[in-house]
């Protein structure tokens, strides 16, 4: 027996009419936003404006080779990546406990129906404190940390340790409670403590994606330490503004090219990390 | 471990007020050391039972006591303590996919370990005969460290199941041991459980959708119809009339009951089934 010919209306998608409003109410939102900040990309392609680009750029060439600076570029990356790895060391070891206190899945009174209200508390708390930390950017913590102890890596290193161990803590409690607890849960059902549970289950069950998240940091914590060099904390960054400031523009392109390098390592670290672990 | 349930009734802290309680009002007295299969067609409330057995569903009414104690009466830590006195082996073997056979079936003693023991453990296991000669009870003792995401569904079901010989649990609360498993595994996984539980003298519940495996391993067959007790009664009782009218409406998950008896067929299930 055929089945009987579907109407119009049946065959109508409906999820169409919803998708399609919501497309004109995310257009008709953005113009106001490209309003506020002024865009206007065709001001780039004015005849005066592309002499100004063209001569800075020209300014790069050619880089800087001389085995005196190249000395020094060597030291002040050496020093940014330091910067970068110190601040990271100090942010996990902030974030770590953070994350797994915060984080529901390993909750013991949430195994059973609700979290108890202590506990809710507690970890909502704690999210707070990981939020304030992150919401602060790093340039202001260093230039706080500069007035405290002095221009210097140090001012760096402590601004990347504060604003990581923020997003560090957020993001770890969000990949444990994203993926599979099936397993900590049973093993905190078969009364191990919370501890054991998220080495014996929840870290198996995510080491590939804490890892690649963590490089991933860390080569953020690369770029901004080059930033946060531009108020004084040391590294690449600092040597960056001062060849900019001198426009000496055959320097600030090595540095960048140097730059391009670091990023692309920790790129291939990240890979070669997430091959090791999955 | 003893267990006695006065009246408990179970239901899911996320389910709608209007659908009916998950397991309706129930005694149920286990002696230590007893063994049980609880069997029923699907959504029976078998798994129910187990998680309120496992003090991982509070009651929604009721009592609920182990051994004596109220755990739901007892400090948070003390209950933890008490968790670890049982097992509870889900259907989905709980194991993460990066983990190696080894940690996971050593996983099963964290309850008696400290910290920092548990984390040297996972560094470097130490004292493998044991978990190797309880892996070699389930068919896997070349599987020692090889990783979890390695071995086929069967072979992870029997990994988990593995726990139950190294746990340092009085009560083993065991769901479905055998839905991955072939017939020939299955026997042999259901008479290492039954087994090991007579040894260790721990009271062994275990749901079970194969009736012919229920009745020939266990003395005692607990039977659950839409969140009731149908019957609680000797294995030797159980006869095809009553296991036809617990599995009525869903014959298809009567598997191999006719096997069971085979002086007396099952009459009512094939004429039945031939209607699906």
């Amino acid at each position: 027996m055929a089945t009987p010919k579907p109407t119009q209306a049946a065959l109508r998608d409906p999820a169409w009419l919803p998708r399609l409003a919501w497309i004109v109410l995310g257009l008709v939102l953005l113009w106001p936003l490209l309003q506020a900040t002024e865009f206007r990309p065709w001001v780039l392609l004015q005849p005066d404006n592309l002499r100004v680009s063209a001569h800075f750029l020209g300014s790069f060439m050619p880089p800087v080779v001389e085995a005196e600076f190249l000395v020094m570029v060597a030291r002040e990356t050496w020093r940014t990546v330091a910067i970068a790895t110190a601040g990271m060391a100090l942010a996990l070891l902030l974030a770590v406990p953070l994350a797994l206190a915060s984080t529901r899945v390993l909750s013991i009174s949430a195994l059973s129906g609700r979290m108890a209200r202590a506990p809710f508390w507690l970890r909502q708390l704690l999210r707070w404190l990981l939020i304030l930390l992150r919401s602060v950017p790093e340039l202001v913590w260093a230039l706080l940390f500069v007035r405290v102890v002095g221009l210097g890596p140090t001012a760096g290193v402590l601004a990347i340790a504060l604003t990581y161990a923020g997003m560090l803590g957020k993001v770890y409690a969000e990949i444990l409670e994203s993926g599979d607890t099936h397993a900590s849960q049973t093993l905190l059902r078969n009364g191990s403590s919370r501890l054991q549970a998220f080495f014996y289950a929840l870290l198996p069950g995510n080491a590939g994606e804490l890892s690649s998240y963590t490089v991933y940091r860390w080569e953020c914590a690369i770029r901004s330490s080059v930033v946060l060099g531009f108020v004084g904390a040391g590294g690449l960054g600092q040597q960056l503004i001062v060849s900019m400031r001198m426009f000496e523009g055959g320097e600030v392109a090595t540095m960048l090219i140097v730059f391009v390098l670091l990023v692309a390592l920790a790129d291939r670290v990240s890979a070669a990390l997430r091959r090791a672990i999955a | 471990m003893r267990i006695e349930l006065v009246t408990a009734a179970a239901r899911y802290p996320d389910a709608r007020a209007e659908l009916p309680q998950a397991l309706r009002p129930l005694n149920l007295h286990l002696a230590a050391g007893e063994q049980v299969a609880v069997i029923g067609p699907s959504g029976a409330g078998k798994t129910t039972l187990l998680a309120l057995l496992a003090c991982a569903l509070r009651p929604y009414a009721g009592t609920l006591w182990l051994d004596g104690l109220q755990p739901w009466q007892l400090p948070r830590r003390a209950l933890q303590r008490l968790r670890g006195r049982l097992l509870l082996v889900p259907q989905v073997p709980p194991l993460p996919p990066r983990q190696r056979v080894v940690a996971a079936v050593l996983a099963a003693r964290l309850p008696t370990m400290g910290l920092l023991h548990s984390l040297a453990t996972l560094l470097h296991p130490r004292d493998l005969q044991p978990v190797h000669d309880a892996l070699a009870r389930f068919d896997l003792a070349d599987k020692l460290f090889e990783r979890v995401d390695q071995l086929s569904g069967g072979e992870r079901q029997r990994v988990a199941l593995t726990r139950t010989l190294l746990a340092p649990a009085s009560l083993w609360l065991i769901d479905e041991p055998l839905s991955a498993l072939d017939p020939t595994r299955a026997r042999q996984a259901l008479a290492t459980l039954v087994g090991g539980a007579r040894e260790r003298g721990v009271t062994l519940v275990a749901t079970l959708h194969q009736v012919d495996m229920a009745l020939a391993h266990f003395p005692r067959i607990i039977g659950l119809r839409d969140g009731d007790l149908a019957f609680d009664l000797p294995a030797a009782q159980v006869g095809p009339e009553r296991l036809a009218r617990l599995y009525a409406q869903h014959e298809h998950e009567l598997l191999g009951a006719a096997h069971a008896h085979p002086a007396e067929p099952l009459r009512a299930a094939p004429t039945l089934a031939q209607r699906c």
